[in-house]
């Protein structure tokens, strides 16, 4: 390997100041992309399990739909193709006005596409609650409403807080997804400071063990509050 | 809305269910008076529990009629969770609410749907657990019980919102035979104090105690419905004895 | 609003190149699934085997590549393997090596969840009428862990082709990549996105509702 190594490259001006400020995207990108996945994917969760079937097709269709469309493909059509189908107004905003098009574009899409993927866990988490919960609820003469609020989901969200991570980090990696419409997060800034410096190598280590670091990080955290959340008498889990 | 016979509480009329393409409950027909004791048996699979389910709309019907306390079950336009409300259940596996300790498992029923304030449901769900003799472990978790604990502490949860019947599906069927007794006897003082109450069990000394009626199911059918002093003396289908001999023999 | 104008994809030059894109992405798709599987069943059975350094080897490797982006995984192999072997070596091998490392972590903990979810008394009990360590391993254990896991498998492989996509970071002329070049040649953006959606959906619906089928099957015969 005929290489020039120059480790010193990542903590000079301005290829530091770089990376941070691209990890910073990438964190801004996945969690508001979260907080549309977590909300809108447990409310499709609800409607999967729910007792009316116009709401559980609407669940239905939507997580076939979402899940089965690349997700590189997704932005595209919110990229290029949606704002196409609105008024010349609206499309005005969308591609140019509105706060960091390509970022808020790509937090849509990411979040949209997750929330499929959080509903299944959702659905998988209630069903694993049990019907004769439900029915337990149901019997001492709560609204299905309430039976959701104070039985099935927050003995779901225990169950599932494991696969839930997994899906948290899962949109932390497709975060870089957002570089394809030209976001500059943590990938696409070591793509850049190759191109800058030719030394690649250095940049997607640098890239590699942060990204690492979040992930192994953020399953540290989750164990541990899996271990506290746990009900005394049943055992642990842990994140998987 | 028929209030014509005011000690009726619970009548199902010529009820009908299906699975699939499986009929689970054929033509079911059956009348419980205000403060009667009546106990459901059979074989398993005879549908049963899914008679006592549709008795509290957990389980919808396909055709017929259950009117409890004036009031119907079947009519789409019941308010059934109110009606709910109004009917206590207890269930074959417990169900208590799994993340909430024996206190705030009474409780709840009391302030969501009853309204009761804080203090009020407290003070209820104490004097219950004292009732069914629990009340050191108001604060435990439900994992944390035995099964006959947790069995007392959902009848408890039941009782707290001081319902007009009380249904039992299977109560101590998952029990293991050392804890049987101590949740019969609560059911049993329930008996006594003049509840009305639907048991599906195969505790037939529990049923010659307290049963007012013996019901008797088999393939979705009603096939007997007699005191119970007839039942046990000389039951008049075939399948009832062959029942009763394998239930009483061991 | 405009009028939309599909007649764009069935010119013969660009349903050829289309099609080309199609085969591409099934070809890289295909050879990752293999490859990715042998070496994730490697992976699984190191991790398994009552070796402590292998198995934590193996756990590493899930551990280390399951953290990652897949984006970044390819721009690594596309920048590394023409600096290993020396010349540049072309986007479809770097990035088939890039799948096959990255798929096999996935994999890898599917068959080992596979193989975990076979009660321990099922090995006991194949122990107890005297079947070798390796004998029960291939006529109980495995049996029945691959049913279990086949499911997943191909769920997973449906989102393999899904991940395929990804070469468009490094303009590996696939589906969506062909269809990319026809939009920007012909002013057809929106005609050729909605249709390599549609076309990925139609695909990747009927294969999952394939395995959806398949595991309504092997549930019924358990």
């Amino acid at each position: 390997m005929n290489y020039n190594w120059d480790w010193g490259i990542l903590f000079r001006d301005p290829y530091l100041g770089w990376m941070i400020g691209a990890l910073g995207w990438t964190i801004v990108i996945s969690i508001l992309a979260w907080i549309i996945a977590f909300s809108l994917g447990s409310l499709l969760g609800i409607f999967r399990t729910s007792s009316k079937k116009s709401l559980r097709l609407i669940a239905t269709c939507y997580v076939e739909l979402f899940r089965n469309i690349p997700l590189l493909v997704q932005i595209f059509l919110w990229y290029f193709v949606f704002p196409e189908f609105l008024t010349d107004e609206w499309s005005r905003w969308v591609k140019r006005d509105m706060p960091y098009p390509a970022l808020t574009t790509a937090v849509v899409a990411i979040g949209l596409y997750t929330a499929s993927r959080v509903c299944e866990q959702v659905r998988s988490g209630i069903k694993a609650v049990g019907e004769d919960q439900r029915q337990a609820g149901r019997a001492i003469g709560m609204t299905e409403v309430q039976v959701y609020r104070f039985v099935l989901l927050p003995n779901a969200y225990r169950i599932i807080l494991p696969p839930l991570t997994s899906e948290f980090l899962t949109i932390f990696k497709n975060s870089s997804l957002a570089l394809t419409i030209g976001v500059i997060e943590l990938t696409a800034m070591t793509r850049q400071i190759e191109e800058y410096t030719f030394q690649g190598f250095e940049a997607f280590t640098a890239a590699t063990i942060i990204y690492s670091l979040v992930t192994f990080t953020v399953m540290a955290l989750m164990q541990q509050i899996d271990k506290r959340t746990a009900l005394p008498g049943s055992f642990s889990k842990g994140a998987s | 809305m028929n209030y014509e016979k005011s000690n009726m509480m619970i009548k199902v009329k010529s009820v009908n269910k299906w699975y699939g393409k499986i009929q689970v409950l054929n033509d079911c027909s059956l009348n419980v008076s205000k403060g009667e004791v009546i106990v459901v048996c059979g074989p398993s699979g005879s549908g049963k529990s899914s008679l006592i389910k549709t008795i509290n709309g957990l389980e919808p019907v396909n055709s017929g009629e259950i009117i409890v306390s004036g009031i119907s079950v079947t009519d789409k336009s019941t308010n059934l969770d109110q009606m709910r409300s109004k009917i206590g259940m207890v269930f074959q596996n417990f169900e208590l609410f799994p993340h909430m300790n024996v206190t705030e498992n009474i409780k709840l029923g009391q302030t969501k749907v009853l309204r009761r304030t804080n203090e009020e449901a407290e003070q209820k769900a104490q004097a219950l657990l004292e009732r069914v003799d629990l009340t050191e472990h108001a604060h435990k978790y439900p994992s944390q019980l035995s099964g006959g604990q947790q069995q007392r502490v959902a009848i408890a949860r039941g009782l707290a919102m001081e319902p007009m019947a009380m249904l039992f599906d299977e109560p101590t069927s998952a029990l293991d035979p050392e804890m049987i007794n101590e949740v019969l006897d609560v059911m049993v003082k329930l008996a006594k104090e003049g509840m009305t109450m639907m048991v599906v069990t195969h505790e037939m000394g529990f049923a010659r105690k307290v049963a007012d009626r013996v019901v008797f199911m088999d393939y979705g059918k009603i096939i007997e419905d007699a005191p119970s002093q007839d039942f046990f003396g000389s039951p008049r289908s075939d399948r009832a004895q062959e029942f009763l001999s394998k239930v009483l023999n061991h | 609003m405009f009028e939309l104008d599909f007649s764009v994809i069935v010119i013969p030059a660009n349903s050829s190149l289309l099609w080309e894109g199609i085969k591409m992405t099934f070809l890289l798709a295909g050879l990752a699934i293999v490859g990715g599987l042998i070496l994730g069943t490697f992976l699984a059975l190191l991790r398994i085997a009552k070796i402590p350094i292998l198995s934590q080897i193996s756990a590493a490797y899930v551990n280390f590549f399951r953290s990652l982006p897949l984006i970044l995984v390819i721009f690594w192999f596309f920048f590394l393997v023409p600096l290993i072997v020396g010349r540049p070596v072309g986007a479809f091998t770097s990035v088939l090596v890039a799948f096959i490392l990255f798929e096999a972590a996935y994999y890898s903990e599917i068959i080992r969840a596979g193989i975990n979810s076979v009660r321990l008394g099922q090995l006991a009990a194949a122990r107890a009428i005297g079947l070798t360590y390796i004998q029960s391993m291939r006529y109980v254990v495995l049996p029945q862990a691959f049913r279990a896991m086949t499911p997943i498998l191909l769920t997973q492989a449906i989102i393999l082709f899904q991940d395929t996509a990804l070469v468009y970071v490094v303009g590996l002329r696939d589906f969506l990549v062909s269809a990319e070049i026809i939009a920007n040649r012909d002013q057809r953006l929106v005609e050729m996105f909605l249709f390599v959606a549609l076309v990925y959906f139609v695909l990747c619906f009927t294969a999952s509702m394939g395995v959806k089928y398949y595991q309504k099957r092997i549930n019924n015969e358990l």
